[in-house]
């Protein structure tokens, strides 16, 4: 039987008899543009994920419970592997993306210098996620780590030129370069494997955080030439709270968690079996259905961009126009000029519209995204970003209704800037 | 109408959250982020500015099932409330910084912000009354006013700190908690809904002053200058850090080396700003019954030119000057003060105030001076100086 269309993306099949209980995940109401922040469950990996919490066993114990939620765990390590171009000894779960980079960063800074201690440098991406940034100025207040922020261009694209200056200069003295494969906020894809060329003849590691990009574009985790790679289950249809980090058998890599010993003794801890196998499944079918996916999330994110713009005139879309290819295709990113992000976001809210700001919050203050300023963009027009990000259940009535909405919340907003006078300094 | 809940943590805004939206309206609640520094506001009870309480309001919003944001509005409250603050404690005169922040930052920044993002109203958890009637207009026709009145709970009345916003801005405001008698009731209100800051200890400090220590917050944004206290004759009589630090009526903390003459205690009786001086006297020279207000403002319909029919013996009518401009009031000008009699007279941006019952003590110039009748807030203005009327 020759097969014409395509296999449907699991996300958007309903359950059938043979998924448990009848758990459908759920967009949430309204226009969801924030899938880059959380994205549902995919229904395989709810029934996977139920099926293995409603059985009793730790996965270390040697008796026949223990041995099945080993089998489960490992079957997942082998799916999360294979997905990822990995072996499945060089897969350690973590609790997640912020876990797999402190792993990353503090665990290869501590292995490399106890190899030789003048390797005190560690050079990361001005662009990265706090969860890569935090640690590593963790490790410069507390370790006596030199952090070296890569500079990036006007559409957040690592200048690998000053990574190879500051190799060239300083090779002795790196622990290890740390550069995302796809930014969270702007979606520029960055180019890793120019970061492993350049690293390589030093035999310096290189870690990428590659929680955005699994699912939007192909990641290949032993192709890519990386030593270590992170991952996240809940950015790709699996539950919060697990992820993993890829690391290469030779990387010298400490332990942040002691305990147990479990993950190579790289990762202590029972392993969440549940979570895990949820994790499995939802890897694997995002990338098996990752062609006709990313190609249906590209069309429908450059109509949003196009008709963002015609709806606002105003909006400047930050990160690589659309049709350059090296931005994820989930993504659009865009500032207005004289308003507020909260100002836009409650509009937007209140329209039935749930988008973000991209960028992280002090007690709930949003402040300028570090992003955005690593791109040059002024700390006035930083402050009026807005993050649309699409996934496996968005549609084209999610952007029609931000695009219905988008006029009148941009005016509004920009009048509010006026009166607030801190959005202004980049409008005139 | 769409409602924007100012929500500091405490238990009087979040109740008054949840009576906007009991009353229909469609509510979001924002927290006003006012310190830059937030991890050096204080923690604890203090029922606003710290993380602890934008915590408790994002937790009362959760409850009420309303939106929650955070404004950052700590630039404008540096600018303005603090900036002020100083500025006043420099120039010698005794600040009132709840004053000028309803002024500046509650019914200014986030009220403007919030009608330019389309709320027709902002509610607080003040204790205070708004009162809309229909008056005879000039015009024989009838128009509305909006009044400020007491609450009813005198110990919690706040009409005194917000007259200041005027009866422009309070048009858009709300008031829930008005009509409540107590803030046990509150509490008891708090409690049925279930809502975790019903126990929370009410505030009382300046918010951005840490532990109350006005004068170590003065010091450190002021710095140290040493000057001389002296007495009624100019005669040195102790040292200071800082004339700013000290304000009229001020008894305590003045370290003075050797007791008076009479030995009678010795109050600050002047701050002199240009000298760095702080001249002390006896407490009778602290007794004043004529008082000088600045920047002044009137509610609609008080003064006789503002339209309203001359009548006052009714209830919001205007008020009937005498043929020199005076008429009867009561003054109030401290925040936990009772209002006392007086004439007074409104003389365009500025007011005269003399007392026809007992003297005041301690009238420091900068502080609030509002004028009631009866429950009613007839204007407000910041006491520009004091004195005593040398007897008839």
């Amino acid at each position: 039987m020759i097969v014409t269309t395509p296999p449907p993306d699991p996300a958007r099949t309903p359950l059938t008899a043979s998924g448990a209980h009848g758990e459908q995940p759920r967009e949430p109401e309204g226009a969801y543009l924030d899938h880059a922040a959380t994205t549902p469950m995919s229904a395989a990996a709810l029934a996977a994920y139920v099926a293995e919490a409603q059985r009793t066993g730790n996965a270390s114990s040697l008796h026949s419970a223990g041995r099945t939620s080993r089998r489960a765990v490992e079957e997942a390590r082998e799916t999360v592997a294979g997905s990822l171009g990995a072996r499945p000894s060089e897969v350690i779960f973590t609790s997640g993306g912020t876990e797999a980079d402190n792993l990353a960063i503090k665990g290869i800074f501590w292995g490399r210098r106890a190899q030789d201690t003048r390797r005190t440098r560690v050079l990361v991406s001005a662009v990265e996620h706090h969860a890569v940034l935090d640690p590593a100025f963790w490790l410069a207040g507390h370790a006596g780590a030199e952090i070296v922020l890569l500079p990036v261009d006007v559409e957040g694209r690592l200048d690998l030129d000053a990574l190879r200056a500051e190799l060239a200069a300083h090779a002795a003295e790196t622990a290890l370069i740390s550069v995302m494969w796809a930014n969270n906020e702007v979606g520029t894809v960055q180019p890793v494997r120019d970061v492993v060329r350049a690293a390589r003849p030093y035999g310096i590691p290189v870690h990428t955080d590659a929680v955005q990009a699994v699912g939007q574009t192909e990641v290949d985790f032993a192709e890519s030439g990386v030593d270590a790679m992170t991952v996240s289950a809940h950015k790709l249809g699996g539950p919060v709270g697990v992820g993993a980090l890829l690391a290469r058998r030779d990387l010298a890599l400490d332990a942040v968690l002691h305990g147990g010993g479990q993950e190579r003794g790289v990762r202590s801890g029972t392993l969440d079996a549940a979570s895990i196998a949820a994790f499995g499944v939802a890897t694997r079918h995002a990338v098996d259905c990752l062609p006709q996916r990313a190609a249906r999330l590209r069309a429908l994110r450059d109509d949003l961009v196009a008709r963002v713009r015609d709806a606002a005139p105003s909006a400047v879309l930050r990160g690589p126009e659309p049709a350059a290819g090296d931005r994820l295709p989930g993504n659009a990113h865009f500032t207005f000029p004289g308003a507020e992000g909260d100002s836009l976001l409650y509009l937007l809210d209140s329209a039935g519209v749930q988008a973000s700001t991209g960028s992280a919050c002090q007690a709930g203050v949003p402040q300028p995204s570090h992003v955005l300023l690593a791109m040059g963009v002024p700390e006035a027009e930083a402050r009026g970003a807005l993050r649309f990000t699409l996934g496996a259940t968005s549609t084209e009535s999610d952007v029609d209704r931000l695009v219905a909405a988008l006029p009148q919340v941009v005016a509004r907003a920009q009048a509010a800037g006026l009166v607030s006078g801190r959005a202004m300094g980049g409008a005139s | 109408m769409r409602v924007l809940a100012a929500m500091s943590g405490g238990v009087d805004s979040a109740v008054a959250a949840a009576l906007a939206v009991e009353a229909g309206h469609d509510v979001v609640g924002v927290h006003m982020a006012l310190s830059r520094n937030r991890d050096q506001f204080r923690s604890g009870s203090r029922g606003c500015c710290s993380i602890e309480d934008a915590g408790d309001a994002r937790r009362a919003a959760d409850m009420l099932g309303i939106p929650y944001y955070v404004w950052d509005l700590s630039e404008r409250f540096e600018d303005t409330v603090v900036a002020d603050f100083l500025s006043e404690y420099e120039a010698g005169r005794t600040p009132n910084p709840c004053v000028r922040c309803n002024e500046h930052i509650k019914f200014e920044a986030l009220l403007d912000k919030a009608t330019a993002l389309g709320f027709d109203a902002v509610a607080t958890g003040h204790y205070a009354q708004i009162v809309t009637r229909e008056i005879p207009g000039a015009d024989g026709g009838a128009r509305t006013v909006r009044e400020l009145h007491r609450s009813p709970n005198d110990a919690k009345d706040q009409s005194y700190v917000l007259a200041v916003a005027g009866p422009e801005r309070l048009a858009r405001a709300m008031f829930p908690l008005g009509g409540f008698a107590s803030k046990d009731e509150v509490r008891a209100e708090a409690e049925r809904r279930g809502l975790s800051v019903s126990a929370k200890p009410d505030s009382y400090d300046i918010c951005f002053v840490a532990d109350g220590d006005t004068r170590g917050f003065l010091r450190d944004r002021l710095g140290s200058r040493p000057g001389e206290v002296v007495d009624v004759d100019g005669e040195v009589v102790g040292e200071h850090d800082g004339a700013y630090a000290f304000t009229v009526g001020q008894r305590r903390g003045l370290a003075l080396g050797r007791p008076a003459a009479d030995g009678r205690a010795r109050y600050v009786v002047d701050v002199q700003p240009s000298t760095n001086t702080v001249v002390v006297g006896p407490a009778e020279l602290l007794s004043v019954d004529r008082i000088a207000g600045e920047k002044s403002l009137w509610f609609d319909g008080v003064l006789p030119d503002s339209g309203a029919a001359a009548d006052g013996a009714v209830p919001g009518g205007a008020v009937v000057p005498d043929a020199d401009g005076w008429f009867d009031a009561e003054v109030q000008v401290r925040a936990h003060g009772a209002p006392v009699p007086a004439r007074v007279r409104a003389d365009g941006a500025s007011l005269e105030v003399a007392l026809t019952g007992t003297p005041l003590r301690g009238v420091a110039p900068g502080q609030s001076l509002v004028v009631y009748r009866g429950t009613r807030v007839l204007g407000q203005a910041t006491v520009a100086r004091s004195w005593r009327a040398p007897a008839a």
